[in-house]
């Protein structure tokens, strides 16, 4: 019988192309990764979006700047209203408007309020990605009653577009305060609850504690921000940095770790939770009495020049830069989103580790896919 | 023939009273061969009773995995403040028969160069493991299909058939999800194999017996659980994990993964051929509930506590038919419980789990438990 030589299959030739994508559960959305995996170790990542472009930026310079609000809410869906504020305050910058402290007192609570049901939301598909699919349910019940909060002083309940240059679109409802006091009291309660669920499990410990770390270098040559980029001791809260609308007046920390790694994205965004929380206690009661809204021309227009304003949404640092030619739409828009800059280290912090850390670590930086893809 | 011999012999009767029956199956079991043998030679007698044995176990294996994706459902509702399924039926009851129907009429999707025919073959198999091993499960006193002497390595055996079925689902999908949960299902079936077969050997060293029959007996004057000291707890234990890592079912469903890997490997599955799995996965946590109730807690065996006699007669009055079903699904209900609580496992840790820390763990229980045996110190 003849002898056959056996030949070893170099390394390279042992890996093999996942699409996960853009119909998978875990990609939260319509991103598509190519996956480069030996065995179940991930070689290489290749992030391909654009799968819902919709040309939001193109679509701003045919628009009013009253129009660009309402689409501000299609890109990072979770955070509608502060991508709202963002535009909002790009224009009453550059009109050099005074915004009534009412206006910007009931702002930064909806802007809270945003944050804590984007990270509820958060944490319930985290909890998915992990596996616990209880996580899912509890999370979501949380966040309905913040949307109904929204639903009944906004009329939207996720796409609230409650915002408007000088002001916002009609006061609050009558119930808004106790609803909200009302939440932030059951909230307190349930938090805990989550940590019981998820954050003492020692399964949970075991899935993201040194999973996917990223130095503070990193996180800042690759422009990640928000609890991502905060949990590797990147200071870049806008709210702190640069206080738009109260956030001057409220008494707050920024969360800060130095670990970077998957577990600790997750502690920050659960301590945010609670900084959100403080944040609204503080101003509940003290909403000053006023106008809602500045009384602005019909048709406004900015004058010539480039302005530009940056938020803090639940996921990072979002900027909004207009150059105007004096016109009554924009020459330029360009929007910058966290989650464009987020994705992009995905490739650098999940390379070496298994598939289900892929998972795991694609949920803690947060994505939201038409956010990237706008 | 087949008329002279009716006629000789008078019809038997049953020889106790009909109630009586769900105490002790045996004179009705034996009523029914007495009454075929009489009827027809002892060929047709044996191809007979192999029908009706085949037609029960059938009828029961459908109606228990309806039933247990119904639990399921309910179950993971309430944990979830969820209603679950409430609207075919009072309560939701006839949801999964309507869900049934409609895989039933599901297409089944041609896969374009999947191995066509162990891609048809492995929903059967996978299907036939769990068939078998539900054979051996004493139900109630005198109600088994076979009561053979190696019960316990019987079921062993025949359930970890199962995973040739997975391995060939996924291999042959032609699709990497599948294969990648395939190969995860392979690796943690063979070494979770393990720690079954010792945390069952620690109680088949207690019991004498290998024989399923013998140790429920054995478990008359209390359950082995209470018996066996603390190696019996830890072999319960061990068992809980093992056997759901087994059936990949819990924080241990990493061949399902859906968050990884869609589905896994029954990705490419439609309609009955997906059924067939998804029946196998429960049927299969109902086996392994039984084996653990059987083992462990008694299995039919009401709850007796030794010299407690007024108490133990009104233990007896419970059939144990009952016992068996509360006992198995109080097991089953703590594996829905830690399917829906804990989040899943990696699969580093997942064969971690069982090669650093379970079986050690079981390796030195088994020694402690022969050594239980040898002093006589167990109760």
């Amino acid at each position: 019988m003849e002898e056959k030589e056996i030949i070893p299959v170099p390394d390279e030739q042992q890996e093999y192309v996942i699409n996960m994508g853009p119909q998978h559960p875990s990609t939260h959305g319509v991103l598509r990764l190519l996956v480069s995996l030996k065995g179940e170790m991930v070689k290489n990542i290749q992030p391909h979006v654009g799968y819902i472009h919709s040309g939001i930026e193109k679509m701003c310079e045919s628009m009013t700047y009253t129009q660009i609000i309402h689409l501000t809410d299609r890109m990072d869906y979770i955070s509608a209203h502060i991508n709202n504020e963002a535009v909002c305050l790009n224009v009453e910058k550059a009109l050099e408007v005074d915004i009534p402290d009412r206006v910007k007192v009931i702002r930064t609570i909806m802007s809270e309020l945003t944050r804590l049901q984007s990270h509820q939301l958060w944490w319930a598909c985290f909890g998915m990605d992990l596996g616990g699919l209880t996580c899912f349910f509890y999370g979501l019940r949380d966040r309905e009653k913040i949307l109904d909060i929204f639903e009944e002083t906004c009329g939207g309940r996720m796409i609230v577009s409650y915002n408007c240059p000088g002001g916002l679109m009609y006061d609050i409802h009558p119930n808004f305060q106790k609803r909200v006091k009302d939440f932030i009291k059951y909230f307190r309660k349930i938090l805990p609850e989550y940590d019981q669920l998820l954050t003492g499990n020692v399964i949970f410990h075991e899935r993201t504690k040194g999973i996917g770390k990223l130095t503070k270098e990193d996180a800042i040559s690759f422009g990640v921000t928000g609890p991502t980029g905060r949990a590797s001791g990147f200071s870049c809260d806008i709210r702190k940095h640069e206080p738009y609308s109260a956030y001057d007046r409220v008494q707050f920390k920024e969360i800060l770790f130095t670990e970077g790694d998957t577990f600790h994205r997750y502690v920050a965004r659960i301590e945010e939770m609670w900084e959100s929380m403080n944040i609204i206690e503080q101003l509940i009661d003290n909403i000053p009495e006023g106008q809602f809204a500045v009384k602005m021309k019909p048709v406004i227009k900015l004058p010539e020049g480039e302005y530009y304003q940056r938020v803090e949404t639940a996921r990072g640092e979002l900027g909004v830069f207009v150059i105007s030619d004096g016109n009554k739409n924009p020459f330029r828009v360009k929007f910058r989103s966290p989650n464009f800059s987020n994705l992009s280290v995905l490739n650098h912090i999940a390379k070496g580790f298994k598939i289900a850390d892929l998972v795991a670590i694609g949920g803690s930086l947060d994505l939201i896919i038409p956010d990237i893809d706008r | 023939m087949l008329p002279e011999i009716v006629a000789q012999n008078t019809s038997p009767s049953l020889s106790v009273p009909w109630w009586k029956v769900v105490y002790n199956f045996s004179p009705l079991t034996e009523w029914i061969d007495k009454s075929l043998h009489n009827a027809m030679t002892p060929f047709w007698t044996t191809v007979t009773e192999m029908l009706i044995i085949g037609v029960l176990i059938l009828l029961f294996y459908a109606l228990v995995g309806l039933f247990l994706v119904y639990a399921e459902r309910k179950v993971c509702a309430f944990m979830q403040n969820r209603l679950g399924p409430n609207r075919v039926g009072p309560f939701g009851i006839f949801q999964t028969i309507a869900d049934l129907f409609k895989l039933l009429f599901k297409e089944l999707v041609p896969i374009k160069n999947a191995d066509g025919f162990l891609f048809n073959l492995a929903p059967y198999i996978v299907i036939i493991a769990s068939f078998m091993a539900i054979a051996a499960i004493p139900f109630a006193k005198g109600l088994h299909a076979i009561d053979l002497n190696i019960g316990v390595l019987y079921v062993i055996a025949v359930s970890a058939m199962g995973v040739i079925g997975v391995l060939l689902a996924g291999w042959s999908s032609n699709n990497k999800y599948s294969l990648i949960g395939a190969m995860r299902s392979g690796a943690q079936i063979v070494s979770y194999e393990l720690s079954v077969g010792l945390a069952l050997i620690t109680i088949v060293i207690m019991a004498g017996s290998m024989q399923l029959s013998v140790i429920v007996e054995a478990q008359r004057d209390g359950w082995f659980i209470f018996k066996g000291h603390i190696p019996a707890f830890i072999a319960f234990i061990v068992f809980l994990i093992s056997s759901t890592a087994e059936t990949n079912r819990g924080p241990f469903d990493l061949a399902e993964a859906e968050s990884e890997l869609t589905a896994g490997y029954h990705t490419e599955y439609s309609g009955i051929k997906f059924a067939f799995f998804f029946l196998a996965e429960y049927i299969n946590m109902f086996i392994v509930s039984s084996i653990a109730a059987t083992v462990f807690l008694g299995g039919w065996m009401p709850f007796h506590v030794s010299h407690w006699e007024g108490f133990n007669h009104i233990m007896d009055f419970i059939p144990p038919f009952i016992w068996y079903i509360g006992k198995t699904f109080f097991v089953i209900f703590m594996m829905m419980w830690f399917k829906w609580t804990f989040p899943r496992l990696r699969i580093d840790q997942l064969l971690t789990l069982e090669w650093k820390y379970l079986l050690p763990i079981n390796l030195v229980n088994v020694l402690v438990m022969a050594f239980i045996v040898l002093m006589g110190w167990h109760f």
